[in-house]
């Protein structure tokens, strides 16, 4: 199993499709190195374009290009991108339904220590407010290498948070990733204890918790919500309607990510009890994304413990 | 000229009556905008709704997207749109005529209406048009209360920057903004050396002058790689004596009586011209 962060996935599957298409644009904001974009600006150096640290013009221009037929991909970290434009993201991008990537890399935790003004964590919140916005939060690099083609072939405004961090491989090599659908990286239950719902880096930690749980007797499915707009409520129904126990998982605030994507669909649906584990409502306790992760249970051992409490299992 | 220039006259009293009738709209700031409008649409720029969306057409962005009602009158003269629904449907409701620029509606390209982002926005359409190898240009026509915003200046030096000698912004310089002056508000001047200082190439002209304002095109045309901007110096509410250089018409709606008198006066204007 290797791992590979999947900006660096993206810049490679970029750097492939530009190839063959002219209209290709990158667009960074001082941020071209920590994006894992210096690829595509040495093998495209006049379809890339550094605009400096303006994050709102660097949305505004996209969009202008937008509008003129090109296919601009905005890296930018996450956090900035998804505040400090997001007035420009509104306006210009999901309001004029504008054919602009938006790719908001190091989200999360992912700068660690750095402190509560470069975390993303409501992020998904704000984009998927937004009409006309596709969100999506890839969970290892075959997922994330499979999303390009996809935004290439949709020509509405998205939203893409990757991690800083090298994740797992999940998936094989004979993957399908549907657009706008849940995927299952485990082999589903018909009938499970507990279903995990999650998305992007917890993917990996929900499917380690789901298999320590199963060697206790514990039956677990897992789903990755990678695409969180549109949202799969169908997969999401189906898998929870026969399980005991549903349980979110996000690195995201607990208001208006998937945790709450989720319990709307359930509510609606077939109504039970979701529990949602998530960052809290405000900045993080300081440490690595690792170390946050362990201390706010996201991580599998975390996910597991509190599965389990749940159940009122040991 | 003076065809512009009447045109220009004829088109408000079409905003004025649409403003009146429907009570709602940015009056001031549409007169103050009108010549600007009617040199790009009818002189400068190569847009023609026959082939419209030709990708070689020129670019145009209203950054002051509030006075979309003159930007109605113009497109409904050039044939984009038909002025009898516009009449019909601006500010009512479910109309798709809005407070401003919608790019569902034929002829426009974005939607604005928050201040700051045309000219980033003409910025990545004249990059586009280079890649392209286009012969277009861009053009980008902003308040002078909007240089306001930060962003503004951030799209200033990103044109400057990639040395986009296609891209062409106006500022509306009437000196009035919706508290007041523009200069009591947050000083702008010296607004050309500003402009200057971030390296762009810098034209004045009377903005309420057709015939000023395709010299300065023209000018702008040929300025080689640097951007160009045009201090458009106007007035607000111009043609009606009742509202030119009051702050307080920003955003009136004239009653029956400042109706007729702006229409009064904008006829003898009209006749001064013929």
């Amino acid at each position: 199993m290797s791992k590979t962060a999947c900006k660096k996935i993206i810049c490679e599957e970029l750097c492939a499709r530009a190839a063959h298409d002219k209209d290709i644009v990158v667009l960074c904001s001082d941020s071209r190195g920590s994006a894992g974009m210096s690829g595509f600006f040495e093998m495209y150096p006049s379809r890339a374009f550094e605009v400096g640290i303006a994050e709102q013009d660097i949305v505004s221009i996209a969009a202008g290009m937008a509008a003129s037929g090109k296919k601009p991909f905005v890296f930018s970290p996450a956090s900035f991108l998804t505040s400090r434009s997001y007035e420009q993201v509104k306006v210009d991008c999901a309001y004029s339904d504008m054919n602009v990537k938006l790719i908001g890399v190091s989200g999360g935790v992912s700068y660690g220590a750095l402190g509560y003004s470069h975390h993303a964590t409501n992020d998904i919140a704000c984009m998927c407010a937004l009409p006309n916005m596709a969100v999506y939060m890839p969970s290892d690099g075959r997922q994330a290498a499979s999303l390009v083609g996809h935004l290439l072939s949709d020509p509405g405004p998205a939203y893409v948070r990757v991690g800083r961090n090298p994740v797992d491989d999940i998936y094989g090599s004979g993957a399908q990733f549907a657009p706008g659908r849940a995927i299952s990286p485990l082999s589903p239950w018909p009938d499970c204890d507990v279903v995990i719902i999650s998305c992007g880096e917890m993917v990996k930690a929900a499917v380690d918790a789901a298999m320590a749980l199963e060697k206790d007797g514990v039956k677990v499915s897992v789903i990755d919500m990678y695409c969180l707009k549109p949202f799969d409520v169908d997969a999401v129904i189906s898998h929870a309607r026969n399980a005991s126990l549903v349980v979110t998982v996000e690195e995201h605030v607990p208001s208006g990510g998937l945790g709450s994507l989720v319990a709307q669909a359930i509510s609606s649906n077939c109504p039970k009890p979701v529990h949602s584990l998530s960052l809290p409502d405000g900045p993080v306790v300081s440490g690595t994304s690792q170390e946050v992760f362990a201390f706010y249970h996201l991580d599998s051992e975390g996910i597991a413990r509190e599965v389990k409490r749940l159940l009122g299992v040991n | 000229m003076d065809r512009l220039d009447k045109l220009a006259l004829e088109l408000r009293k079409d905003v004025a009556r649409l403003i009146h009738k429907a009570g709602t709209g940015h009056i001031g700031g549409d007169f103050s905008v009108m010549e600007i409008l009617v040199t790009l649409y009818f002189e400068v720029m190569d847009i023609n709704k026959d082939d419209f969306p030709n990708p070689c057409r020129d670019r145009f962005v209203l950054s002051k997207g509030h006075c979309v009602e003159a930007l109605y009158a113009v497109l409904a003269r050039k044939g984009f749109i038909d002025w009898d629904d516009v009449f019909d449907g601006y500010g009512a409701f479910g109309s798709r005529f809005i407070g401003h620029p919608n790019n569902k509606i034929p002829g426009i390209e974005m939607n604005t209406g928050s201040l700051g982002h045309g000219l980033a926005i003409g910025v990545g359409m004249a990059l586009a048009s280079r890649m392209d190898d286009g012969r277009n240009r861009v053009y980008v026509v902003m308040g002078d209360g909007e240089l306001d915003e930060g962003s503004v200046w951030e799209a200033a030096m990103a044109a400057a920057s990639y040395r986009l000698g296609n891209l062409c912004a106006v500022i509306d310089r009437n000196r009035l903004q919706i508290s007041g002056r523009t200069e009591d508000v947050m000083g702008l001047d010296p607004l050309d050396e500003k402009w200057k200082s971030f390296g762009w190439n810098v034209l004045a002209c009377n903005g309420n002058s057709c015939e000023e304002l395709s010299a300065a095109f023209l000018l702008a045309s040929r300025c080689g790689t640097r951007p160009s901007v045009i201090i458009a110096n106007t007035v607000k509410g111009y043609g009606a004596s009742l509202m030119e250089d009051k702050a307080s018409w920003h955003h009136k709606v004239p009653d029956e009586q400042e109706l007729s008198l702006i229409l009064d006066g904008l006829d003898r204007r009209m006749e001064g011209l013929s």
